[in-house]
C-alpha cells in the first residue's frame, strides 16, 4: 500500500503528531499550563475516537508498518495508558512546578512512538521506533533535572539503553547479511534453510537483549529498580507498563514471523529466561522497603509471568500475552495511582508509609488491597485472569516445569504483596487521616477499580473483544 | 426446579456484604444486626432448600447452569447431591452460631466491625460456592475467595501472633491450591472436548499416569486445608491466633473443604490413581490420628489443645476415605459433620471461657466445676461427644469409620483406635484441670456461662444428641450418594 492510500489508516498517529507540535508551541504563549494539559487530553481522546479496527491486516506504508489486529489492540493499550498517566501528573507536584507544558507535550509523542512500535514490521521501522520510544523515555525519567537520584536514574537508563540498543543493531545486521532484506517476512523465510540456523539463533539473542531490556527481562533488568526510584513517579507508573508491553509485542512480532523457523531452540531458552526474571524479581522484591523500588521488582517479576506466554508461542500463547498485558496495565497503574496519593500526602516513598492507611483512608486501602490482590493472581480479579491464561498456556504446551516454577513463584509474590496488605490493616496509624484526594486521581482510581472487578468477574466480555 | 435457591444460598451473604458495606461506620448496631439478619436468611433459604432435596436420589439435584466464560467453556454450573448437601448446612448453621458469637465478642475492637461482619459475610459466600459449584474453575474461585476475608479475620481481630498465623495460613493454602490449579487445567486440556464441568467429567475415561499426577496435584490442596499430617503446622497457629468465632468457622466448616474435595473431585475424577493412593492415604490418616492425639495430650494451652485434636479427628475422616467401602465413607462424611459441631461447639467453650479469665492455660484453672456449674456440664458434654462416647454423634461416625476401615486393613485399624484412647486421655485430663480439683483463689469473681452464650451451643448440643440417637436422619440423605461414588469407585478397585 502507497503512502497516500495508507494515510487514512494512519489518522490516529497524525492527530497524535500534530497534537504534540501544537502543545510544544501554545506552551510558549499561554500562562495557564492547565490549557495545555486539557489541550493535551484532548488531542488523546480524538485519537482514541479515530481508532478503527481494520477488517483485515493492512501493510501501510509498503508494508514498513503492518496494522493487524494484534498491533491494533496495542494501539489502544498506549492511548489508555498514556491517557491514564497524564490525568497521574496532573496532581503531581514536582512536575506542576517545571516545564509542564514540554511534559505534556512529550506524552504525545510518546503516545505516538509507542503506536509506531506495536505496527513495525520492518528492521529499519523497528530500530528508529524502538530508538524513539527510548530517548523519550530517558527525557521523561530525567525530567525532574535539578533532582540528583533522577539525573542517576537518566544517566543510567541511557547507558544500558544505549548498550542494548547496539547489541540488537548487531543482530539486525546479521539478519540483514543473511537474508538481504530488512522485511520481517523475507528474513524469516530465509532462516527456513538449514546453514542459517546457527546465524538466526545469534542474531535472535542479540534481538533478546535489546528487546529484553526494554520489558527488563533477566539478566537485563538491572537498570529498573534504581531508574524506577529515580524517575518522577507518574513517569514511573508509565515505565512499567507502556514501555514493557510495546517491548512484549514487537518482541512477539520478531519471534513468530522472523524466527518461526528455529522451532524448540527459542522456546527453551525464553522458558529458561522466564523462570529467571520471575524468581529474581520475586526474591528481591521481598526486601525491599521503598515503594517505587517494590514495584519496580514486582513488575520484573510480572514480566517473568508474560514471558511464559512468549515462551510457548502458540495461539493460546499469544492470546495470554495479551490478556495478562490488559490486566496488568490497569492493576499496575491502580496501585501506582495509590502510590502517588500516598506519597503526595505524606512526602514519604517509602513503604512504611502505608501503615495503617485503612484507618486513615479506608476507602484508598480498600482499592490498594484490590490492586494488590490482583498482582498477586487472586480470583475473582483481573490478575486472575491473566495469570490463569499464562498457566494455561504453558500447560497447554506441555511446559509443565515452567508451570510450576510459576506457581511456587505466585506464592512467593503473594507473600510481600501481603507485606503490604499487612501495613495497611494489620499495622495502628501513623498519622493523620488524608485529605480528599485530587479529582483526577480519584477518576484513575475508580476506572482502574471497575476493570480490574469487571475482568475479574466478568471476564468474556474482555476475550470477546480482545481476542476477536 | 428452576428456583434458583442454591444461588439465593450462595450470594445471599454478598448481598447481605454489601449492604453493610453501605452502612455508616458508626452505626455498629445496624450493622450488628444485619449481619445476623443475613446469617438467619440463609440458614432459613437453606432449610428451605432441605426441604427440596430428595434424599433417595444419587446425582446432582437442583442444578443450576449458565455460560460464563464461553472461550474456554466455563459454566456457571451449581448443585447438590447427599455429599454436598450435609456440608452446606453445616455451613450455614455454623455461620449463624459464629456470627451470633461475634456479637460480643468483637466489641472488643472499636470501630472496625463494619469490616468484620464485611469480611465474615464474605467468606461465608465463599464455603458456600465451594461447596455448590461443580465447575471447576467456579470451584476453584470459591476456594480462593475463602483465602482473603480469613487472612483479615485472623491478621486484624486475632490474638497476639496474629500477623504470623494469617500470612502462614494464607501462603500455606495458596500454595497448595496453586498446584490444584494446575491440576484443574491439566484435567481440562485432557477432556476432550475441553470442559470444567463436574457432570461431564466424570464420564470420561483417564490415562493412569496422568491420573496420579494429577491426584498429586489435588492432593496437595486438599491435604494443606484438612490439614493431613506433615501439611498440618499452620493450623495450630491459625486456630490459636484466631478470634474465637473464626476459629469455629475455621475448625467447623474451613477443614472440611479438603475432605469435600476428596469426595467431591479427586475419587470421582481419578479413580484408579485414588486407588493407587489408598494405602498412602491410609498411613497418612492414621499417623495423624495418633500424633494428633499425642500432641493434643501434651498441650497446656486449651484452644491448642482443641485445634490438635482437630488433626486426629479430621484423621478418622481421612481413614474412612482410605478405607473407600460403604461403612468408611459414610463415617467419614458423618464425622466430617459432627466434627464441626462438637469442635465448633469446644472452640465457643474455650472462648467463653477466654472472655473471663484472659487466659487459656489449663494448668491454670481448677475447680471451676463448683464455680460454673452450667459451663461445667456442657464443656463435659461437648468433651464427651468428643471423645465418643456411645448415644452422642461423634461415637456414630467413628465407628463407621472403623468399621470401614477394618474390612480394608486391620493394623489400621487398631493403630487408630489408639487414636480413640488418646482422645480420652487429653480430653478428660483438660475436665480435670478446668473443673475439678481445688479452685485457683484467681477466678473466684468468674461467673457462669449467659443465656447469650447457650444459646449459641444449644443447637450444637441438639444436633450431637439427635445424630448420636438416630442417626440416619442425616445418613439417609447421604447413603445414596455416597453408593453411587462406590460404584464408580468399584469399576477400579478390582
Amino acid at each position: 500500500m502507497n503512502t497516500v492510500e495508507s494515510l487514512k489508516y494512519f489518522i490516529p498517529e497524525l492527530i497524535l503528531l500534530v497534537g504534540a507540535f501544537f502543545v510544544f508551541t501554545i506552551d510558549f504563549f499561554v500562562k495557564n499550563k492547565r490549557i495545555v494539559s486539557g489541550l493535551t487530553l484532548l488531542t488523546l481522546t480524538l485519537s482514541l475516537c479515530f481508532v478503527k479496527q481494520p477488517e483485515t491486516a493492512l501493510p501501510l506504508f509498503y508494508d514498513f508498518f503492518h496494522l493487524d489486529n494484534f498491533a491494533h489492540f496495542f494501539r489502544y493499550f498506549a492511548l489508555i495508558a498514556v491517557f491514564i498517566t497524564l490525568l497521574l501528573s496532573y496532581s503531581y507536584t514536582p512536575i506542576r512546578n517545571q516545564y509542564e507544558g514540554e511534559f505534556y507535550g512529550l506524552f504525545l509523542f510518546m503516545a505516538f512512538a509507542l503506536i509506531l512500535v506495536a505496527t513495525a514490521n520492518n528492521l529499519l521501522m523497528i530500530f528508529l521506533s524502538v530508538e524513539f520510544l527510548s530517548l523519550l523515555s530517558y527525557l521523561l525519567v530525567g525530567f525532574l533535572k535539578n533532582d540528583r537520584k533522577a539525573k542517576e536514574a537518566a544517566i543510567k537508563y541511557l547507558l544500558f539503553g544505549s548498550v542494548c540498543s547496539a547489541i540488537m543493531l548487531y543482530g539486525m545486521s546479521l539478519a540483514y547479511g543473511a537474508s538481504g532484506s530488512l522485511e520481517l517476512s523475507t528474513i524469516g523465510n530465509t532462516f527456513f534453510f538449514a546453514p542459517f540456523k546457527p546465524l538466526a539463533l545469534v542474531a535472535m539473542l542479540f534481538f533478546l537483549v535489546g528487546l529484553g531490556f526494554k520489558i527488563s527481562m533477566a539478566p537485563f533488568h538491572m537498570w529498573a529498580p534504581d531508574v524506577y526510584e529515580g524517575a518522577p513517579t507518574p513517569v514511573t507508573a508509565f515505565l512499567s507498563v507502556a514501555p514493557k508491553a510495546l517491548g512484549f509485542a514487537i518482541l512477539f512480532r520478531i519471534m513468530a514471523v522472523g524466527f518461526l523457523s528455529l522451532g524448540r531452540p527459542p522456546s527453551l531458552i525464553l522458558t529458561a529466561l522466564s523462570m529467571l526474571t520471575m524468581t529474581l524479581g520475586n526474591i528481591t522484591a521481598i526486601s525491599q522497603n521503598n515503594m517505587k523500588r517494590f514495584l519496580a521488582y514486582s513488575s520484573i517479576a510480572q514480566a517473568g509471568y508474560i514471558l511464559m506466554g512468549l515462551a510457548v508461542l502458540s495461539k493460546l500463547g499469544k492470546e495470554s500475552i495479551l490478556i495478562y498485558l490488559l490486566a496488568y496495565l490497569f492493576t499496575n497503574l491502580g496501585a501506582f495511582a495509590v502510590a502517588i496519593l500516598v506519597e503526595e500526602k505524606t512526602g514519604n516513598e517509602d513503604l512504611a508509609a502505608f501503615s495503617g492507611l485503612s484507618q486513615r483512608s479506608p476507602v484508598t486501602a480498600a482499592m490498594m488491597a484490590v490492586f494488590l490482590l490482583s498482582l498477586a493472581g487472586i480470583p475473582p480479579l483481573a490478575g486472575f485472569i491473566g495469570k490463569y491464561y499464562v498457566f494455561a498456556a504453558a500447560l497447554q504446551a506441555k511446559f509443565i516445569m515452567l508451570a510450576v516454577i510459576a506457581a511456587i513463584n505466585s506464592v512467593v509474590a503473594a507473600y510481600y504483596y501481603f507485606r503490604i496488605v499487612r501495613l495497611m490493616y494489620l499495622t495502628p496509624a501513623s498519622g493523620p487521616v488524608f485529605s480528599a484526594a485530587p479529582k483526577s486521581i480519584t477518576v484513575v482510581l475508580c476506572l482502574t477499580l471497575v476493570v480490574v472487578l469487571a475482568m475479574g468477574i466478568f471476564p468474556s466480555f474482555f476475550l470477546d473483544r480482545i481476542l476477536s | 426446579m428452576s428456583s434458583h435457591i442454591l444461588s439465593w444460598i450462595i450470594f445471599a451473604p454478598l448481598i447481605g456484604a454489601a449492604a453493610v458495606l453501605l452502612m455508616p461506620k458508626s452505626k455498629t448496631s445496624w450493622i450488628r444486626w444485619c449481619a445476623l439478619l443475613t446469617t438467619l436468611i440463609v440458614f432459613g433459604l437453606t432449610c428451605y432448600a432441605l426441604s427440596m432435596f430428595q434424599g433417595s436420589r444419587a446425582g446432582f439435584q437442583m442444578l443450576e447452569k449458565a455460560a460464563w466464560i464461553p472461550q474456554f467453556n466455563v459454566q456457571y454450573l451449581v448443585g447438590t447431591d447427599g455429599i454436598s448437601f450435609p456440608m452446606v448446612f453445616l455451613t450455614a448453621l455454623i455461620s449463624l452460631l459464629a456470627c451470633m458469637g461475634s456479637l460480643a465478642h468483637i466489641r472488643v475492637k472499636e470501630g472496625r466491625e463494619k469490616e468484620y461482619y464485611f469480611l465474615f459475610l464474605l467468606l461465608e459466600t465463599g464455603m458456600m460456592g465451594t461447596f455448590l459449584a461443580l465447575d471447576l474453575f467456579l470451584f476453584y474461585i470459591f476456594w480462593e475467595v475463602v483465602l482473603v476475608p480469613m487472612y483479615f479475620l485472623i491478621g486484624i481481630w486475632g490474638g497476639p501472633r496474629r500477623e504470623y498465623a494469617a500470612i502462614k495460613f494464607f501462603l500455606y493454602t495458596l500454595a497448595g491450591s496453586l498446584f490444584m490449579l494446575l491440576g484443574i487445567l491439566a484435567v481440562y486440556f485432557a477432556a476432550s472436548p475441553h470442559t470444567f464441568s463436574m457432570i461431564d467429567l466424570v464420564k470420561m475415561p483417564r490415562d493412569f499416569f496422568f491420573q496420579k499426577i494429577v491426584f498429586l496435584a489435588f492432593f496437595l490442596g486438599f491435604a494443606i486445608k484438612v490439614p493431613i499430617f506433615p501439611f498440618h503446622t499452620w493450623l495450630p497457629d491459625a486456630h490459636v491466633e484466631a478470634p474465637t468465632p473464626i476459629s469455629v468457622i475455621l475448625a467447623g466448616v474451613l477443614l472440611k473443604m479438603g475432605t469435600y474435595g476428596f469426595l467431591r473431585f479427586s475419587y470421582p475424577l481419578f479413580p484408579e490413581a485414588a486407588v493407587w493412593f489408598q494405602p498412602a492415604m491410609g498411613v497418612l490418616a492414621v499417623i495423624g490420628i495418633v500424633y494428633g492425639g499425642f500432641v493434643a495430650l501434651a498441650q497446656t494451652d486449651f484452644k491448642k489443645m482443641v485445634a490438635y485434636s482437630s488433626v486426629s479427628h479430621m484423621g478418622f475422616v481421612l481413614l474412612g476415605l482410605a478405607a473407600m467401602n460403604a461403612n468408611g465413607f459414610r463415617g467419614a462424611l458423618l464425622q466430617m459433620f459432627n466434627h464441626g459441631t462438637i469442635t465448633g461447639g469446644l472452640f465457643l467453650l474455650v472462648g467463653v471461657l477466654y472472655d473471663r479469665a484472659h487466659t487459656r492455660d489449663l494448668n491454670d484453672f481448677g475447680g471451676l466445676g463448683a464455680k460454673m456449674p452450667g459451663y461445667a456440664g456442657i464443656l463435659t458434654f461437648f468433651s464427651l461427644a468428643s471423645l465418643g462416647l456411645p448415644g452422642l454423634s461423634g461415637f456414630i461416625s467413628e465407628f463407621l469409620t472403623l468399621l470401614g476401615s477394618y474390612q480394608y486393613s486391620k493394623v489400621m485399624t487398631a493403630t487408630a483406635t489408639i487414636g480413640i484412647i488418646l482422645a480420652a486421655a487429653y480430653l478428660l485430663y483438660m475436665i480435670q484441670r478446668v473443673l475439678l480439683g481445688q479452685l485457683n483463689p484467681k477466678w473466684t469473681g468468674l461467673t457462669d456461662i449467659n443465656w447469650q452464650e447457650v444459646i449459641t451451643l444449644a443447637p450444637l448440643m441438639v444436633f450431637i444428641l439427635a445424630l448420636g440417637i438416630y442417626p440416619n436422619l442425616i445418613l439417609d440423605y447421604m447413603i445414596p450418594t455416597l453408593d453411587g461414588l462406590l460404584k464408580i469407585l468399584g469399576g477400579a478397585v478390582r
